[in-house]
């Protein structure tokens, strides 16, 4: 599924991944931890495409192909999702249109027919409920005067329903009380399959309690400084980065 | 929003500036320039009598001693009024009696901009579909006026100014220039002088109007201005919804527009008036070429509860140059002003709305919407004032400015005036720049630059949007996307 290659990248020319490789084939689950500063939001949007990430080296695909040579639409429309850390607030457009619009560009470009209103209206409700919020807010602006739980439901929501291939996780438990973790959670669970792969960003193992990890890396000083199981969150949970911090 | 997706789809089929075609068709000019025999002339041209003669040569003589106002937030080449022509007509022997004795080149050129001008095609339409009566007036004159027979078995008076100063004389004479005076400002004056036709309507006590009311404005020949006249008169209890939709071909030269258009809203009627103002905005590179659009427009709210709600969508014009506003005489009277002014380019816009609260109780909704792109300039002027007897006046107000680039200027000028000590007025103001990380989320989710922008500026103008006859919903928000295309990046 993903591959990364020894990627450099910088942002106002300040080099912050420093040749960092990593692999998450599918099916999947991968979680990235590290200290504050280590590059992991950095990694989330050079993988995503946002301008301003200038990547000065090696590379990155996805099942073989160049992500960093496609738009971020089209990265998009080949099964990559971000979930932000900081979800947008969109005023005047309804979480209903917002998403539809999406599904319907990714269909287009992948030279799918768009979908029709009772079938999309069908899976919104039939997502939403799953997810515990209430259909109602989806014809409300999206994330306008929502609180941050609300927000990053509606993250996996968006992400239940444009049903991506490889899937980004940045800081998704931040803002979240241990009810909305755990509904947060089981949205990104019933996601998980064979053919599907995840990347979660995290600073605290707190979140792999709920979404268990097949493979945990650490990230410090621009590359993965070390990798293991399920039990390095829990390593790093006692005894902290500093260890990390000093071998980067 | 199935509105949206429309604006998205049709966005990337449409060419920058899609009317800016020339229809061939041979001309009635005036001599170039302006002087008291080319008033002669027009009114003579026009077969008028001689009390609408003395009305213009009046007008006239009173331009001649004013001067071009500078106050507002736009710069332009010195307009040499001698170099224009103040009267481009189609050559016909008569007017028009029917749509056959139209010009068919003329007819192409409506079907081009999309105008249901032919009654049969309309009526051979989709049932329940919207049928709309039109009155196209291509530069200077009024061509064609359609469902004329339909509306007066309603009584409704819809036909072009020159026929209304011919044949109802009695309500031309009472209303032209009430609301508007003839020396109100310079390019009213002028227009007062000069002005070749445009649409009027009377709609009688009680009568709602059957249909949508809509008027196309087309400059078509060179170096000539187009000033057109519209008067609508609601009696008591009338209603009527009244759009106009402009466009003109690319030229290399600027072209004129001053147009004056007065409203009358007697005892519960109720006006809707609604824009679509596409001229040629010019070079979006030099700012050559496009149209000075330097218009008056304003609402007599007279009667007791009478309501006039304005809203428009401004993208074309090299310079805009237009507050539409609300004189509440009436008691409980209301007015409301939504706009969405967009400019790109080099386009400058300098425009807002007054709302005069004269009445007791008399009420006003202001809701603008502002966008500026490229090296675009946009300002919202605005005025509310509450006469000593308009107790109770009540006024909201509400002005966004979206900034999509960082080298355009947005500006909000609001001017306040309550002069007695029961109006109750709120301000609103907001200045914010299509940010990168908005665009970056929407992106992310698969819509490509172009559709993010759209997206995000469909929800920035949403609330005014909502505002119009659905139908012109769909080709605004096209405007809208088409006004900013190219806009980032």
């Amino acid at each position: 599924m993903l591959k990364v290659e020894n990627l450099h990248a910088a942002v106002d020319g300040k080099e912050i991944l420093k040749g960092l490789s990593l692999e998450v084939p599918a099916g999947e689950v991968h979680a990235i931890m590290g200290p504050n500063g280590a590059g992991k939001s950095t990694l989330s949007y050079v993988l995503t495409g946002r301008d301003g990430y200038e990547v000065t080296g090696g590379s990155a695909t996805l099942d073989g192909e160049d992500l960093l040579a496609l738009a971020p639409d089209e990265r998009a429309a080949r099964g990559v999702f971000l979930s932000f850390q900081y979800p947008l607030e969109i005023p005047g457009v309804p979480a209903l249109t917002f998403i539809r619009t999406a599904l319907n560009a990714q269909r287009r470009a992948r030279g799918e027919g768009e979908i029709s209103a009772p079938e999309f209206l069908k899976l919104a409700r039939t997502k939403s409920a799953e997810l515990k919020i209430d259909f109602e807010m989806l014809k409300r602006a999206l994330n306008v005067g929502f609180s941050g739980g609300e927000k990053k439901r509606m993250e996996i929501l968006q992400m239940a329903m444009l049903s991506p291939r490889f899937l980004i996780l940045d800081e998704t438990d931040s803002g979240l009380d241990i009810d909305a973790l755990r509904i947060v959670s089981e949205g990104v669970n019933a996601l998980r399959s064979p053919d599907r792969a995840m990347l979660v960003i995290t600073h605290y193992q707190r979140l792999l309690d709920y979404i268990k990890p097949d493979r945990v890396h650490v990230l410090a000083g621009g590359r993965i400084v070390a990798s293991g199981g399920p039990e390095l969150a829990l390593e790093l949970e006692k005894a902290g980065y500093e260890r990390y911090e000093a071998a980067a | 929003m199935a509105a949206v997706k429309q604006t998205v789809e049709h966005v990337a089929a449409l060419e920058k500036y899609q009317h800016g075609f020339v229809t061939e068709i041979e001309q009635d000019f005036a001599p170039k320039g302006l002087n008291a025999d080319i008033v002669r002339f027009i009114s003579a041209k026009k077969d008028e009598p001689e009390w609408m003669l003395q009305w213009r040569l009046e007008a006239f003589e009173r331009w001649q001693a004013m001067e071009e106002p500078a106050w507002a937030k736009v710069s332009f080449p010195r307009i040499d009024y001698q170099d224009s022509y103040y009267y481009a007509a189609p050559k016909t022997k008569e007017g028009p009696k029917s749509l056959d004795e139209v010009d068919p080149d003329l007819l192409e050129t409506y079907k081009k901009l999309g105008i249901p001008l032919k009654e049969q095609e309309v009526l051979a339409g989709v049932e329940g579909a919207p049928r709309y009566a039109v009155d196209a007036v291509f530069d200077s004159v009024s061509v064609v006026t359609t469902f004329k027979k339909e509306l007066a078995q309603a009584g409704v008076i819809f036909c072009s100014m020159s026929e209304a100063i011919r044949e109802h004389p009695e309500l031309v004479r009472k209303y032209l220039g009430s609301v508007v005076p003839v020396s109100d400002n310079y390019f009213a004056c002028l227009n007062s002088a000069v002005f070749s036709d445009g649409s009027f309507v009377y709609v009688p006590p009680g009568v709602r109007c059957p249909m949508e009311l809509s008027t196309y404005f087309r400059i078509n020949a060179e170096n000539s201005g187009q000033f057109e006249r519209t008067l609508i008169i609601a009696d008591k209890g009338a209603y009527v919804s009244y759009l106009e939709g402009c466009t003109a071909p690319m030229r290399d030269e600027n072209q004129l527009h001053a147009a004056v258009v007065e409203l009358f809203a007697l005892d519960d009627a109720e006006i809707k008036y609604s824009t679509v103002q596409n001229w040629y905005p010019g070079d979006p590179e030099t700012g050559k070429g496009g149209i000075y659009n330097f218009v008056t427009k304003r609402a007599d709210c007279r009667g007791d509860r009478s309501k006039v709600s304005w809203t428009q969508v401004e993208t074309g014009s090299a310079i805009t140059w237009k507050y539409p506003s609300c004189v509440l005489r009436g008691n409980e009277s209301s007015g409301e002003f939504y706009s969405i002014a967009i400019t790109n380019g080099r386009q400058q816009a300098d425009t807002g709305t007054k709302m005069i609260h004269l009445g007791a109780n008399t009420r006003s909704r202001i809701i603008s919407k502002g966008i500026s792109a490229g090296k675009s300039s946009n300002t919202y002027r605005g005025l509310v004032s509450a006469h000593p007897k308009a107790k109770g006046a009540r006024n909201f107000t509400q002005c966004d400015s979206l900034l999509i680039g960082k080298q355009c200027a947005a500006h909000t000028v609001p001017y306040i005036e309550a002069r007695n000590g029961q109006a109750k007025f709120e301000h609103e103001a907001t200045t914010t720049r299509l940010s990168e990380d908005q665009l970056f989320y929407v992106m992310q989710r698969g819509l490509s630059q172009e559709e993010a922008v759209q997206l995000l500026v469909n929800g920035f103008v949403k609330d005014v949007l909502q505002e119009l006859p659905m139908e012109f919903a769909v080709e605004a928000q096209k405007l809208v996307a088409i006004s900013l295309e190219g806009s980032v990046g």
